[in-house]
This record gives structure tokens, C-alpha cells and sequence, in this order.
């Protein structure tokens, strides 16, 4: 089956295609959107029957590379367009395209009515495919080529209703944050690039199995593999918006809802986890590296749920949320649990996709409200949408045997257990903070007496929104299964899954063995109540006075300022970074070299020039003649450097 | 070594005295009616001693430009001409592709009137 | 004899066919009045039957007229360049200088005599011939830029392209001067045997570097780049565009061929002193370009920029770096050609509205034109799929090869810096609303074509781009 890859990648780029040239001549939303979806589906079948073969195969037999033709070749420098299937990248096909799916089908009710219907579609396709590309790439060229194209079509996505205004630090249109998420992106991939070149000088080549074939040799504690990995981990803060480089995702929640589902929650955002585990053992070879990866996933996690607690948007408050699972997520690759940080991406594209379509499903209803102080007592006007959110709150939450359980504890019980104690606690507080300000959320939204304008008729959001709605919280309560842990009985499936793709990785690290159980079992008892206890405070709170927060920011004054503007960091990063480059370029090197110096001496001169001369003033006759002087002393120089 | 330059010191001495002897020659010979635009450094009317940023009619660097496209193509025929028999019909199908370059420009300047004074 | 010389012309048929079409439209032009049909087609007819010709003579590798032309192989491929870049320029001006006023057929056979000099200019093994090139090459350049005669602007940016180009021909021709004095010859291959001695003679380095100070200043290098933004700003966009892509191949492709492949300086001063200006343009050319308002001033900023690019892969030598150079000069050349010529498009016709403001909306009124122009600015940050990437990358790889990473990590953070100027042209098209003044684009069918053709290339380059890569591979 494996073979047939290629069309997994074919069928979005048909797709859109067929929106991109002809949606526009097409009109009809039930056809465009089919068409989208309808290419989604085919490649989620697809990756499924690829699945179930695989499944039939023996572990060592599951790995295979496709190559389709080669793409670049210069001297010894060869790099073929070919896919890489084996259990990590058909894990995540299955999710983008699975996920992807059911948020496509919500796009054609969310979207409904929209005068770009068809471009919201092409782009949304162009984004699969570009996924695709960059999950199943079997070297670091092709990768980088999806890894550029869902950039690309992030910042397409989030500037998507360009017309809007949209509020932020430095930010009055949906395009500035669009302009924002790329900027910030490519501080990231020339990080990325940079290590790319350095694997080529290194290893000589830029395919995976190679690189990782070379690496199987190679001593821990190697300096360039630390340069290396270090590097392709400052990439991945980029995209997976971690410290320092989390600031554009926040604002890119400009973007439609199904985008922020999509993209900036469920798929994108985790393609930096997929790819350190892609190189989990280049990662091996280099502990410091692993260790700045937990530290910087930690602190991600801890300050992007304090964030959470003091927003107000809806958005917002799932988008600090992402951020915060995504440090999770970091924080288990940086503890060498590779497959639990996979683990988790799969089950947070659940619940958090879930999260946002329902956060959407609510903004409609609401009529673009975002506002949650704005909203409450929807419980029953949605029930469907309320419903599905509360699962996946509780999902988020920990809440036994929902999915985000099973992942989530099993990323603190390895921190504990192969990182320190710290790690543990961090996470553990940042889980605390994730419950309170989830179910802060819900009450204010859905329960309690409503608090909207009475010209507001809020309702439930037609069937092909809500069917995405309930297969995802339905997944979202069942995906965990899959990593039940030996301590409760369980095979821990996907780990036997994952295995082989980390036994490189695992055998370099030589992690011990843990067989004394009582630990984890305290561990996990202190999550569980941990949820429960967030669940109870932030539900009490909020249910006896919606206006809590105001009681709070009373109460600790600075403290709260400080969370509800974000640590002043987009201020921090405007006032010493954006700000001094553009001035540098403004003030001095546009305003005194080109203006002051050369237009100086050309004013001086240029009375001469009006003087001798009436037709040929407007000429600037002195200017030629600096602009001369200037080549004189570009001259001096190169012939300076070349004697001396 | 330096007899070698015998044959140059003696086109500078034939030089120097053509122009010396036809000068005066010409002012011996000639007859002499000065009157106030013979005197001017340029018949052509042009006023040598003004303003250097002076309007100067087109047409004279039109006839100036003609003039010198026209010198130098001497300058190259004459040394071919010298060694025609050596050089053969390579020579002259090179030569007169020249030339044919040379008579597209002429004919174009023609039918663009750049030498119509008028 | 005869027989010789008549291989001889065969062999170098790309350009002595050039000669003969640039005759041959100008006796057209000479013997008939408007319209201008026949110019157009004659001319673009002849460049394609050149294009063929180049292919052809592609296998016929060596010399020509006695060692001082180079034939086939990497003639050939910098003449399809050239060519490619005469033919485009054609097109997508067809309607523009009816536009501004410039329908003369001077136009066509002026594009023509530039493209001559070009194919001599890279071709040339005699330093003498490269001068000539030199010449043909930039004396109608210096025509072209004023050809809308009462265009005050565009009358300044020929002045001071024809007084600066001028002062600096000086030095290039002073260089050769003094490397005939050092060596006795002007022929380069015959200079390229001795090289190693001559390397250690100061006189003979002053003159390369000399030589080299002409190249800069051809390919818009900083510290000789300040022509370069106010001659592409002033001039016709049309004839800024074949400025900022055929001329800057030409000199890449000049600088190529004596400085790399046959002298190859790999290990000696004047490599510092490329890698200086490498820097310096990377630097300038992308910070200045910041600040800039109009779009031809940005891309002409741009344009230093790219010619530090491609600066560190002569840099960096070799053959990989040659191909690399090469690619980039394909890229670019389709690149910026369409972005210039968009900007054509919508363009008054008093040469005014080129400022990136009026770039405002433009996905409302002409949405194919929007997206393709953001297709090339995508190129020119040199992201994938676009070519501008593999340009890039190329180099970069090559540069890597030889040891110089540093200037590879230059050059990547200058292009991070670059992101910003472009990308604004694509917020400005796509996320803004219209402007008050509103123009309509005037294109025609032939620019409509040409402009296909140009993003057709830049996307089947950065997704195929061993197709290009196969032929500028092994030249040398």
C-alpha cells in the first residue's frame, strides 16, 4: 500500500487546483466545499489503508521510503521529492488529514455566505498539502518546503479577512498580525535553514535515514550535533510558537476559527514536535540540547497558562492555552519521552481542535462576539456545542480516562521520573492554572444567567458544524486508549507503535528502567486531584460572581496587570526590536548616508550647479559628480585591500 | 635599437615643416580682406568666449558625429589598403562587411535627416 | 583562410546573427514610417531563430577568430539568457512605451545592440572584444534610459548613467591597459598559462582590480551602486528592468568567465576584496531598501542586494559556484523582469505612479496580476517552491563547500532582513483597500504572454530545478 503515498499529497493539491482556477466560475459553496473536503477525505481514507497495512506488517517491516523523482541534483548533491512512510509520519497523516477533515466540513457552515468561499478553500488545501509535505518528507530540503509552505499559508490565512480590524501591541488590521506570524517565522527558519546547511557540512547529505544512519556513530556530546540540534530547535520555536518566539500565535487568532482549529492549534503548530522527534537521534547525541528543549517547554507551559487566567477573548484564551500544551509537548521530547510528546500532539489535536471549533460555533452564534464577560447561560440555547466543549475541557483538564489524561500524565511522570523533580512541578502548577482558567472559561460562557444584549438571538449552529463538534469530543474522550499505561493495565499501544522509530534515539540516551510503581501511582493521584481541584475553584468562582476577575485585579493589583497584558512581552520585543531596526534603516543609513552625506555635499554643491547652469538644474549636475567621488574611494579601497 | 627610430624622427621633422611651410604659404600666397566674421575663431558663428553652458544647435554634432565615423573608417581602410594583396579576399569580405555596417548607420542617418540643415 | 573564417562566424552564429538582425531592423526602421508592427515582429522572430541558433552551436566548445571568441557551451548558455531577456523585455514593453510616449522603432533595435554586447561581453576571450562588448553594450543602454526625451527624469537618469558609466569604462579600461603591459597580450586565455607569476606582480593586480571596479560598477555593486537608484528609478521601467537583468547578467557572466573560471582567483587578495563588496552590497542594498517609497527604488536597492548574492559565489569559485551564479542569473532574470513589468502595467502614462502605495488594492481590480506579483516576490525573498529559493540555496551550498560559511550566514540573515520590504508590496496588494487614484493596468496580449511565461518559469524552476541546473552544470 505504502506505494501509493504520493496521492495522499495528489489529492489536496488536486483539490485545490480545481478551487483555485475554477471556484471563482464555480459560485456554488455546496460544490466548493465538497471539493475541499471532498480531497481531505479521500487522502484520510487513503492514509488509513496505508495504516491497516502497516498494521499487518511485521515492526521491522514498516519503515519504507517512496521516491518520486529526483528533484535537485548538483554534484554530489542530490535530493529526491520522496516520502518517508513508517509509524511516526502515517501518525500524523492520519491526524492533519483526520482533523483536517472534520474542520474542512465545519468551514462549509462556518464559512457560509462568505465572498472569498473558494479562496478560503484553495488556501485551506494548499495548507493540507503543504503538511503533508512536511510530515511525510523523507529529507530536510522537502521538509523545509512544507515547513515554509504552511508558513506561507498561515500568514495567508490569518490576514484571511483582510478587511478587519483587529486589536494588539503594534497590530490595527488582521494583515498586520498576519505580517507578524511571518516575521516572527523567519527569525525561526533561518535558525532552521542555518542548521540545515550545517547537517550538509556535516554529514554530506540531507536525507533522514542517512543523516541518521551517520549519527549512529557518533559520540555523545558531539559540538556540532549541539550546534546542530540546538539550531533546529530554535526553528521549532518559531513554528510551534515557544519561548522565545510564541508572540505571533495569540494575534494570529485574526484568522477564521476553522483556521485557528486547524492551523494554529491541531496540525501547524505541532510540526516543531514532529520535527524534533524526526531527529530525536541527532537529539540523543546532544543532552544540553535536551535540556534547554525541557527547560524552554516548561517555562512555556507555566507562563502561557498564567496568561490564559487573565484573558478575556475566547480565542485568546484557547490560543495561550495551545501554547502552553505545546511547552507539554517540548517538555516531553526534552525529557527523551519522544513517544509522549507524539502522543500528546495527537490527543491535543482532539480536544483543542474540538475547543476551537466550539469557541467558533459560539463566536457565530453570538454574532462576532469574543468576549466571554459578554456571554453565559448558553448551556441551553447550544447544547450540542456546550456539551462538546466541556468534554474537551475536561479532556484538556486531565480528567480520568479522558484522552488528555493518559497523554498528559504520562509527559509529568516522565519529567519526574528522567528529568527532575522541578520539571515535574512546573508542569504540574501550569496543569493547575490549565483546569482553572478551562473551566473559568466554560462557566462564563455557557453557564450562569446570560449577560448579552437582548438584540441578540443566539442558537445552535447547523448540522455540518456540529457533526465535526462531536466526532472530535468523541475522539477526544476515546484517544487515550491508545496510550493506556502498564501501570493501569494497559499495552500502551501507541508506544509498541512508535517504538522503532525511537529506538535509536532511546538505545544513545540509556534511559533506566523504572519498576518501582508506588511513585507514579502518587504522581498520578496528585494529577488527577490537581484537575478536580482547578475544576471545583474555577467553576465555584466564577458560577457565584461572573465579575470574580475585577475582585482579583482589585486584589493583587500589578500581579494581574501583568497577566492580562501578556508580561509586556510584545512591548519588550517592539521597543528592542522592531523599533531600533527600522530606525537604523530610517534614520541612518536611509536619512544620514544616503540623505546627509551624499545629498549633502550635493546641496552644497548644488547652488554651484543652479548657478552655471537653467536647463540643467533640475539634473543635479553635483550629485553626479559625488556619486563619482564616491566610485574614487571605492577604488582606493579595492586597490588598497589587493596591495596591501 | 635606436636607429630603429630614425624613420619616426623623420615623419615629426616632414610633419613640423608641411605645416610650418603651408601656413605661411597659404598667408604669403592668399589674399587678405579681413572683415569682422572672418576674424571670429569660429566662422561658424559661434561665440567663443561666453557662458560654457551655451545652447548649441543639434545639427552641428550631427555633421560632427558623421565627420568622425567617416575619419576613422579611413583610418582602417588605409592599413588594409597597404597590405590588400597579403590579406587577399578574407581581407576584403572582412572589409566589406565593415563597410556595410558602416552604410546601414549612414543610410539610416539619412532617412532620419539628420543632415538636412533645414 | 576563408574557410576559417567562415567556421569562425558559424560557430560564434549567435552573435553575428545578433549583428545582422540589429542591421536589419534598423534598415526597417530607416526605410519606413509607423506603425511599428513589423519592428516588433521582425525583431522578436529574429531572437527566437537566435535563441535556436545558440542551441545549436551549443556543442561546438572552443574558440573563434583566433582564440579571442569563446563558442558554444557557456557562450551559448548566457546568450539563451541574454536572449531570453531581450525577447521578454520586448513583449511586456510592446505596449508600455506607446504608453509613455516612447513608440520609436529605435526601441526595438537599441534593445537588440545591447543584447549584442552582451553576448560579446561574455564571450569574450581578448580583452579587447570584452571591451568592445563593454561598450556595445552600455553605449544604447545610455540611449534607452532617455528615450522619453522630455521626461525630465528619465533625462537625468541618462546623464548620470552616461557620465558615471563613462568614468567608470575609464578604470576598466585603464585595468586592461595595464594587464597588457604586465603580460604583453590581451588574450585571456593565453594570461590564464602565466597566472601564478603574475599573480605576485602588484601592477598586474592593480589592473585586475581595476578591471573589477568596471565590473562592480556594471553589476550595481556597493560601494559603486549609487547610480543604480536613481538611473532604474528615472528611467523607462521597461528599459530598468533589462538593466537590472540583462545588463547585471552580462556583467556576472563577463565576470564569470575571466575572474573564475579562467584566471580563477581563488586564493588571492582580489577574493577579499569580492567578498568586502559581497558584504557591503548584502548590507546596504537590504537595509536602505527599508525605507524605501517606490517600488523601482525598492527593487533597484533590491538589485544591490542580489548582486551581493551572487557576489559570494564568485567568491567562493568553482564549478558548483558557477552553476550556482549561473541559476540565480536565470531566476532573477525572470523575476525581477516580471515584477518590473507589472509595475509597467500600471504605471501613468507620465511615468509616474511606480510608489509602492499605488500598489494599493491592486488584488481588488486585477487579481491575476496581484497574485503573480506576489509569486515574485516570494522568489525574491527566495522562498520554496519559487526559484529564487534554489538561487539562493545553490550559492549558499557552493559557498559552504569552499569554506566560506560566514558569508553564507551574512547572506541568510540579509535575506531575513529582506522579507520585510517585499512582503509589504504583498500586504499593500492584498490586505489594503484601494487608493483614490485608481489605474487601470494596460498590458495587451503580448504582455499578458510574456508575463505568463515569466511566472510559468520562476514556478517550473523552483519546483524542476534540474532543468535548468543540467545545462549551466559542466561548462568548464
Amino acid at each position: 500500500m505504502h506505494q501509493y503515498v504520493g496521492l495522499i499529497v495528489l489529492f489536496p493539491l488536486i483539490g485545490l487546483l480545481i478551487n483555485g482556477l475554477l471556484g471563482w466560475k464555480i459560485k456554488n459553496e455546496k460544490v466548493i466545499g465538497s471539493i475541499g473536503s471532498g480531497a481531505v477525505g479521500l487522502s484520510f481514507a487513503l492514509a488509513v489503508a496505508i495504516f491497516i497495512d502497516m498494521l499487518g506488517a511485521a515492526p521491522e517491516q514498516r519503515s519504507h521510503v517512496v521516491e518520486l523523482f529526483t528533484w535537485i541534483a548538483a554534484g554530489s548533491f542530490k535530493v529526491s521529492a520522496a516520502y518517508q512512510v513508517d509509524q511516526l509520519s502515517v501518525l500524523m497523516t492520519l491526524v492533519v488529514t483526520g482533523v483536517g477533515f472534520l474542520i474542512h466540513v465545519y468551514s462549509i457552515g462556518y464559512m457560509h455566505g462568505d465572498r472569498s468561499f473558494a479562496r478560503f478553500f484553495t488556501y485551506l488545501n494548499l495548507f493540507i498539502f503543504a503538511m503533508l509535505n512536511l510530515v511525510l518528507a523523507d529529507n530536510y530540503v522537502l521538509m523545509f518546503l512544507g515547513w515554509e509552505g504552511v508558513g506561507l499559508c498561515s500568514y495567508l490565512l490569518i490576514g484571511f479577512w483582510y478587511q478587519k480590524k483587529f486589536e494588539g501591541v503594534t497590530i490595527t488590521w488582521t494583515g498586520d498580525a498576519g505580517n507578524k506570524a511571518f516575521w516572527v517565522n523567519r527569525i525561526g527558519d533561518f535558525a532552521f535553514m542555518l542548521g540545515m546547511f550545517l547537517i550538509f557540512k556535516e554529514f554530506g547529505t540531507l536525507t533522514f535515514n542517512e543523516v541518521m544512519g551517520q549519527a549512529d556513530t557518533m559520540a555523545v556530546g558531539n559540538s556540532t550535533v549541539f550546534w546542530i540540534t540546538l539550531l533546529l530547535f530554535i526553528g521549532a520555536t518559531g513554528k510551534s510558537a515557544q519561548i522565545p518566539l510564541f508572540i505571533w500565535l495569540p494575534d494570529a487568532m485574526a484568522g477564521p476559527t476553522p483556521v485557528s482549529a486547524l492551523i494554529h492549534a491541531a496540525t501547524m503548530v505541532t510540526a516543531g514536535v514532529y520535527m524534533v522527534a524526526r531527529n530525536s537521534a541527532l537529539y540523543a547525541l546532544a543532552p544540553d540540547t535536551m535540556m534547554v528543549v525541557a527547560i524552554v517547554g516548561a517555562v512555556t507551559a507555566i507562563m502561557a497558562a498564567s496568561i490564559g487566567i487573565a484573558q478575556n477573548d475566547i480565542k485568546k484564551v484557547l490560543a495561550y492555552s495551545t501554547v502552553s500544551q505545546l511547552g507539554y509537548m517540548f517538555l516531553a521530547l526534552g525529557v527523551g519521552a519522544f513517544t509522549a510528546g507524539i502522543f500528546h500532539v495527537m490527543t491535543h489535536a482532539f480536544f483543542k481542535a474540538c475547543l476551537f471549533l466550539g469557541s467558533g460555533s459560539v463566536i457565530h452564534a453570538m454574532h462576532e462576539e469574543q468576549d466571554i464577560r459578554h456571554m453565559g447561560g448558553l448551556k441551553k440555547v447550544m447544547p450540542y456545542t456546550y456539551w462538546t466543549f466541556l468534554i474537551s475541557s475536561f479532556a484538556i483538564a486531565g480528567f480520568p480516562p479522558l484522552s488528555g489524561f493518559f497523554s498528559k500524565d504520562e509527559i509529568l511522570w516522565k519529567s519526574f521520573a528522567d528529568g527532575s523533580p522541578i520539571l515535574w512541578f512546573i508542569g504540574a502548577a501550569a496543569a493547575l492554572m490549565t483546569a482553572f482558567y478551562m473551566f473559568r472559561m466554560v462557566t462564563l460562557t455557557f453557564e450562569g444567567k446570560p449577560r448579552w444584549a437582548d438584540d441578540k438571538h443566539p442558537h445552535e449552529s447547523p448540522p455540518s458544524m456540529t457533526i465535526p463538534l462531536i466526532a472530535l469530543a468523541a475522539l477526544a474522550v476515546v484517544g487515550g486508549f491508545v496510550g493506556v499505561p502498564a501501570v493501569l493495565g494497559g499495552g500502551n499501544a501507541i508506544h509498541q507503535w512508535l517504538h522503532p522509530v525511537f529506538a535509536q534515539a532511546e538505545k544513545t540516551m540509556a534511559l533506566p528502567e523504572h519498576h518501582a510503581h508506588t511513585t507514579e501511582y502518587i504522581l498520578m493521584a496528585i494529577s488527577v486531584a490537581i484537575g478536580v481541584t482547578g475544576w471545583w475553584v474555577g467553576r465555584r468562582m466564577f458560577l457565584k460572581d461572573p465579575n470574580a476577575d475585577e475582585r482579583i485585579a482589585a486584589k493583587t493589583g500589578f500581579l494581574y496587570r501583568l497577566l492580562a497584558r501578556k508580561y509586556f512581552v510584545d512591548e519588550a520585543y517592539d521597543a528592542a526590536v522592531v523599533r531600533p531596526v527600522v530606525k537604523t534603516s530610517d534614520s541612518f543609513l536611509f536619512r544620514f548616508f544616503d540623505v546627509r552625506i551624499i545629498d549633502g555635499i550635493v546641496n552644497g554643491a548644488g547652488a554651484l550647479a543652479g548657478w552655471t547652469s537653467r536647463t540643467l538644474r533640475v539634473i543635479q549636475t553635483g550629485v553626479v559628480q559625488n556619486y563619482a567621488a564616491l566610485i574614487v574611494v571605492g577604488l582606493v579601497i579595492v586597490l588598497g585591500l589587493i596591495i596591501l | 635599437m635606436i636607429e630603429s627610430y630614425i624613420p619616426i624622427l623623420l615623419i615629426i621633422g616632414i610633419a613640423v615643416i608641411f605645416g610650418v611651410v603651408s601656413i605661411n604659404l597659404s598667408w604669403l600666397l592668399g589674399p587678405q580682406r579681413p572683415y569682422r566674421e572672418k576674424h571670429s575663431t569660429y566662422e561658424s558663428g559661434v561665440d567663443p568666449v561666453s557662458t560654457a553652458h551655451y545652447r548649441f544647435s543639434v545639427k552641428y554634432y550631427m555633421v560632427a558625429l558623421s565627420f568622425i565615423v567617416f575619419d576613422i573608417e579611413v583610418v582602417f581602410m588605409y592599413p588594409w589598403a597597404v597590405q590588400f594583396r597579403e590579406l587577399g579576399w578574407t581581407g576584403f569580405v572582412v572589409m566589406s562587411v565593415f563597410i556595410v555596417v558602416l552604410a546601414v548607420g549612414f543610410i539610416y542617418e539619412l532617412k532620419k535627416g539628420a543632415l538636412q540643415w533645414d | 583562410m576563408m574557410e576559417q573564417l567562415l567556421t569562425d562566424s558559424l560557430n560564434t552564429a549567435p552573435i553575428t546573427g545578433m549583428v545582422i538582425l540589429s542591421l536589419i531592423v534598423v534598415m526597417i526602421n530607416a526605410l519606413k514610417k509607423e506603425p511599428l508592427a513589423t519592428e516588433y515582429w521582425v525583431s522578436l522572430v529574429g531572437i527566437v531563430i537566435n535563441i535556436g541558433l545558440a542551441v545549436w552551436v551549443f556543442p561546438e566548445r572552443g574558440t573563434a577568430f583566433s582564440g579571442s571568441v569563446m563558442t558554444g557551451g557557456y557562450a551559448s548558455v548566457t546568450a539563451i539568457i541574454f536572449l531570453t531577456a531581450a525577447a521578454l523585455t520586448i513583449m511586456l514593453a510592446r505596449v508600455y512605451i506607446d504608453k509613455i510616449g516612447a513608440n520609436f522603432g529605435e526601441f526595438f533595435h537599441l534593445i537588440l545592440f545591447v543584447t549584442t554586447g552582451m553576448m560579446s561581453f561574455a564571450a569574450g576571450l581578448d580583452l579587447l572584444v570584452t571591451f568592445v562588448g563593454l561598450e556595445l553594450m552600455s553605449i544604447p543602454l545610455y540611449v534607452l534610459a532617455g528615450i522619453t526625451r522630455r521626461n525630465l527624469k528619465a533625462t537625468e537618469a541618462a546623464l548620470k548613467y552616461f557620465l558615471l558609466g563613462a568614468f567608470s569604462t575609464g578604470f576598466f579600461v585603464y585595468g586592461i591597459g595595464l594587464i597588457y603591459g604586465m603580460t604583453g597580450t590581451t588574450k585571456i586565455l593565453d594570461i590564464a598559462q602565466n597566472i601564478n607569476a603574475y599573480s605576485s606582480e602588484p601592477l598586474f593586480m592593480v589592473g585586475a582590480g581595476l578591471m573589477l571596479v568596471g565590473f562592480a560598477f556594471k553589476v550595481g555593486a556597493v560601494p559603486f551602486h549609487m547610480w543604480v537608484p536613481d538611473v532604474y528609478e528615472g528611467s523607462p521601467t521597461m528599459v530598468s528592468a533589462f538593466m537590472s537583468t540583462g545588463v547585471k547578467a552580462a556583467a556576472f557572466s563577463a565576470l564569470l568567465l575571466v575572474f573564475t573560471a579562467t584566471f580563477d582567483f581563488m586564493h588571492s587578495s582580489i577574493n577579499t576584496v569580492v567578498a568586502v563588496l559581497s558584504v557591503a552590497s548584502m548590507v546596504i542594498g537590504n537595509i536602505v531598501a527599508l525605507s524605501q517609497k517606490n517600488f523601482k527604488r525598492m527593487l533597484a536597492y533590491s538589485s544591490i542586494a542580489h548582486a551581493g548574492y551572487m557576489l559570494i559565489g564568485i567568491t567562493a569559485g568553482g564549478g558548483v559556484s558557477i552553476a550556482g551564479v549561473l541559476f540565480y542569473l536565470v531566476a532573477y532574470m525572470l523575476t525581477n523582469l516580471g515584477a518590473f513589468g507589472i509595475a509597467s502595467f500600471i504605471e501613468n502614462s507620465d511615468q509616474t505612479g511606480t510608489d509602492i502605495d499605488d500598489f494599493r488594492g491592486l488584488y481588488q481590480r486585477h487579481p491575476a496580476l496581484a497574485v503573480i506579483l506576489g509569486v515574485f516576490m516570494f522568489s525574491l525573498i527566495g522562498l520554496p517552491p519559487f526559484a529564487g529559493f534554489f538561487g539562493k540555496y545553490y550559492i549558499f551550498v557552493a559557498a559552504i563547500e569552499n569554506g566560506y560559511t560566514w558569508l553564507t550566514i551574512v547572506g541568510v540573515i540579509t535575506s531575513m532582513i529582506s522579507v520585510y520590504y517585499y512582503l509589504r508590496v504583498v500586504v499593500v496588494m492584498f490586505f489594503q483597500p484601494e487608493g483614490e487614484q485608481v489605474q487601470t493596468a494596460r498590458f495587451g496580449r503580448e504582455g499578458a504572454f510574456a508575463l505568463a511565461v515569466a511566472a510559468a518559469g520562476v514556478l517550473l524552476i523552483g519546483v524542476f530545478p534540474s532543468v535548468v541546473l543540467d545545462w549551466v552544470s559542466a561548462l568548464f
